[in-house]
């Protein structure tokens, strides 16, 4: 399924670097899944990765926020360079704004209380001011209604809205999606993606590894196609999907296009 | 989707009723059928030739008035009066006889205590300090010396009391440092992961009545001359090491339950390990484990009574020395019968609680 609202990016990517990364390597055991990456992510852009399973999308933007540890190159996030001091990694980890492809709430807390956590420990933001964030975010992704409930009471689509307004409620610069909508039935999937493209709109900063076609043509400002742990080719979504240069690209978009 | 009203297509019926009342709740579970049949019938006949006897036994030929030692010899049914007689030996064993109004109020001080804290609206900061002032105004009744209260050496502490002393304390000092050493084990520090393997291992590779032994014998070997350290203490401590060690493997298994996700989330979120598995991962992973938890607290408080072994005066031992006067011999089942209600109230109410807090703790959610 694909999503056939078409808008024009509106915020452009002013010069400044959000992410850098220059020459990152990572290996599980023997296997290298990330062989040599460089990628710089200004502010206010937003990169769609798309790819076959198994090329290491997922792994390249778990790298950004250090849920997988890095053993060659550098990353840095905001002007903060990722290495084993925890200090920064918590820092970098409050700034940088994670969406999972199964949602990841935690089952036991209500769903305001999903929200506030990390405001209330992290950020230590009194609890009250913390649920006024919560709200307001829980009604930007449509979904106040159901503040009281647990995560176990909600579809996956509004599982997944509660997901992206845990990430925002901690104010964050940067927001990752890895395959945000692949868990989710249809007709789930458009609610979902219509809180993405709101986000973009506002000028978010965001990597998104999806395969939602139509969300990439209508948000994105560039798109990557990643196999064996490699960005094989980088282009605007107009040129990447109508004019792809690389064999494997091509070979890819005929599959996921059918 | 916004014109499709699933309302308008769905008209409800309630479900059909085939069985009604006690007669179909009989006729559907005991005789459905030639072999239920025959159980059921099978069952009624050994509680028809076991209960009435037991009744007669128990109740209608029973002897109850204290001190009634020579009624109870010509009486055919049973006698309770070993109980009534000795229940304050019993239950209190070496404690002064005119200062055991201290140990009962302590022992009611501290029911009301778990009960209060039984309750989940109680579970605030402040239950610490409520729990602070009533240990010590426990430990104040039981021991004396202040307040013009006769001191009462821990020598004489016996019976319920001790019982209480050793079990409620062993479980809430078990249960923390149980939890404490399962992170231990699951922690990327290789010193502390082996640190907290080689414990769990070697107290999990030895019963307890050895470790009581070395608790009670073997270590004030080594203490150095004129230094003693108080028996119960040493008991005490003995059964929280056992039992944390158990504790900790059931919680190490609820630690497993809990995907990967959850702890990504909660890094994600910036949260640092003691948050994390303070907030997320444990209380998941408890509440998963409150089964088989329960189960080892159950058999932890009744192992208390192995604390015989050692010569302490706890619940078990002081029935056991009624038992051995001349007076009292041959009257053992009423007296342990008497003990195994006892007992099976603590672990009755335990079970049971432990029942409740999940309903509780998993209202409105499911996976
Ligand atoms: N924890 C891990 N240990 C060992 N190997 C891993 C681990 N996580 C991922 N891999 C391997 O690394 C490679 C890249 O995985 P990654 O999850 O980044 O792929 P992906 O592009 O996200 O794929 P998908 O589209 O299926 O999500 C795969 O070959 C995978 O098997
Ligand atoms: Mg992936």
């Amino acid at each position: 399924m694909t999503n056939k609202t078409k808008q024009e990016p509106t915020a452009q990517p002013s010069s400044n670097a959000m992410i850098e990364i220059i020459d990152l390597h990572k290996w599980y055991g023997e296997l290298h899944v990330l062989q040599g990456i460089n990628l710089t992510v200004k502010r206010q852009e937003r990169i769609v990765i798309c790819g076959p399973s198994g090329s290491g999308k997922s792994t390249l933007i778990r790298c950004i926020n250090r849920l997988e540890e890095h053993q060659r190159g550098r990353i840095i996030v905001d002007g903060v360079e990722l290495t084993n001091n925890v200090k920064n990694i918590e820092k970098i980890r409050a700034e940088v704004g994670m969406v999972f492809q199964h949602f990841n709430l935690f089952p036991h807390l209500t769903i305001l209380d999903n929200l506030t956590l990390g405001p209330i420990w992290v950020r230590k933001i009194p609890r009250k001011k913390a649920e006024e964030t919560a709200m307001y975010y829980l009604e930007k992704v449509h979904i106040a209604d159901q503040a009281k409930k647990y995560p176990g009471q909600l579809s996956g689509g509004q599982q997944q809205r509660v997901a992206i307004a845990r990430s925002l409620c901690m104010n964050p610069k940067i927001m990752l999606f890895d395959e945000p909508t692949s868990a989710l039935d249809p007709e789930m999937i458009k609610e979902v993606l219509d809180v993405m493209v709101e986000l973009a709109r506002e000028g978010m900063t965001m990597i998104v590894v999806t395969h939602e076609m139509g969300f990439a043509k209508s948000v994105a400002h560039r798109v990557l196609f990643m196999d064996y742990g490699r960005i094989v080719e980088e282009n605007t979504p107009e040129e990447f999907f109508s004019n792809p240069r690389h064999e494997r690209t091509k070979l890819f978009l005929s599959q996921i296009l059918r | 989707m916004e014109e499709y009203t699933p309302e308008a297509a769905y008209s409800p019926m309630k479900p059909p009723i085939t069985h009604t009342g006690v007669i179909g709740w009989i006729k559907k579970n005991l005789f459905n059928g030639y072999l239920n049949s025959l159980l059921t019938l099978g069952i009624l006949f050994v509680f028809y030739k076991i209960i009435p006897p037991f009744i007669r036994w128990a109740f209608l030929d029973s002897v109850w008035c204290p001190d009634c030692a020579g009624a109870c010899r010509k009486a055919a049914g049973a006698c309770w009066s070993v109980v009534t007689s000795n229940i304050r030996f019993i239950i209190f064993g070496f404690y002064p006889y005119s200062q055991q109004w201290r140990p009962l109020i302590a022992m009611l001080l501290l029911f009301g205590l778990i009960y209060y804290s039984s309750k989940r609206e109680n579970w605030r900061k402040s239950l610490i300090y409520i729990w602070a002032i009533g240990l010590f105004v426990m430990g104040t009744l039981m021991k004396g010396g202040i307040f013009g209260l006769v001191p009462v050496e821990s020598t004489k502490w016996g019976g319920l009391p001790l019982t209480l002393l050793l079990s409620v304390f062993g479980l809430t000092a078990a249960y923390p440092l149980g939890v404490i050493l399962a992170l231990g084990r699951r922690s990327k520090m290789p010193g502390i992961r082996w640190l907290s393997i080689i414990y769990i291992e070697l107290i999990r590779g030895v019963p307890l009545i050895s470790l009581l032994f070395m608790a009670s014998i073997i270590f004030p070997l080594f203490l150095p001359e004129g230094v003693t350290i108080n028996k119960i203490l040493r008991a005490q401590v003995a059964i929280i090491l056992f039992t944390a060690a158990y504790i900790a493997e059931v919680v190490r298994g609820g630690l497993q339950g809990i995907s990967k996700g959850q702890y990504e989330a909660a890094e994600s979120l910036g949260l640092n390990y003691v948050l994390t598995m303070r907030l997320v991962i444990l209380p998941q992973a408890l509440k998963i484990v409150i089964p088989p938890t329960v189960s080892i607290l159950i058999s932890a408080f009744k192992d208390t009574s192995l604390v015989v072994i050692i010569a302490l005066w706890d619940l078990m031992k002081t029935t056991q020395s009624v038992l051995s006067h001349p007076k009292w011999m041959g009257f053992s089942p009423e007296a342990y019968i008497f003990l195994a209600i006892l007992y099976f109230l603590g672990c009755f109410s335990m079970s049971n609680y432990s029942r409740k807090l999940e309903r509780e703790l998993s209202q409105g959610e499911q996976r």
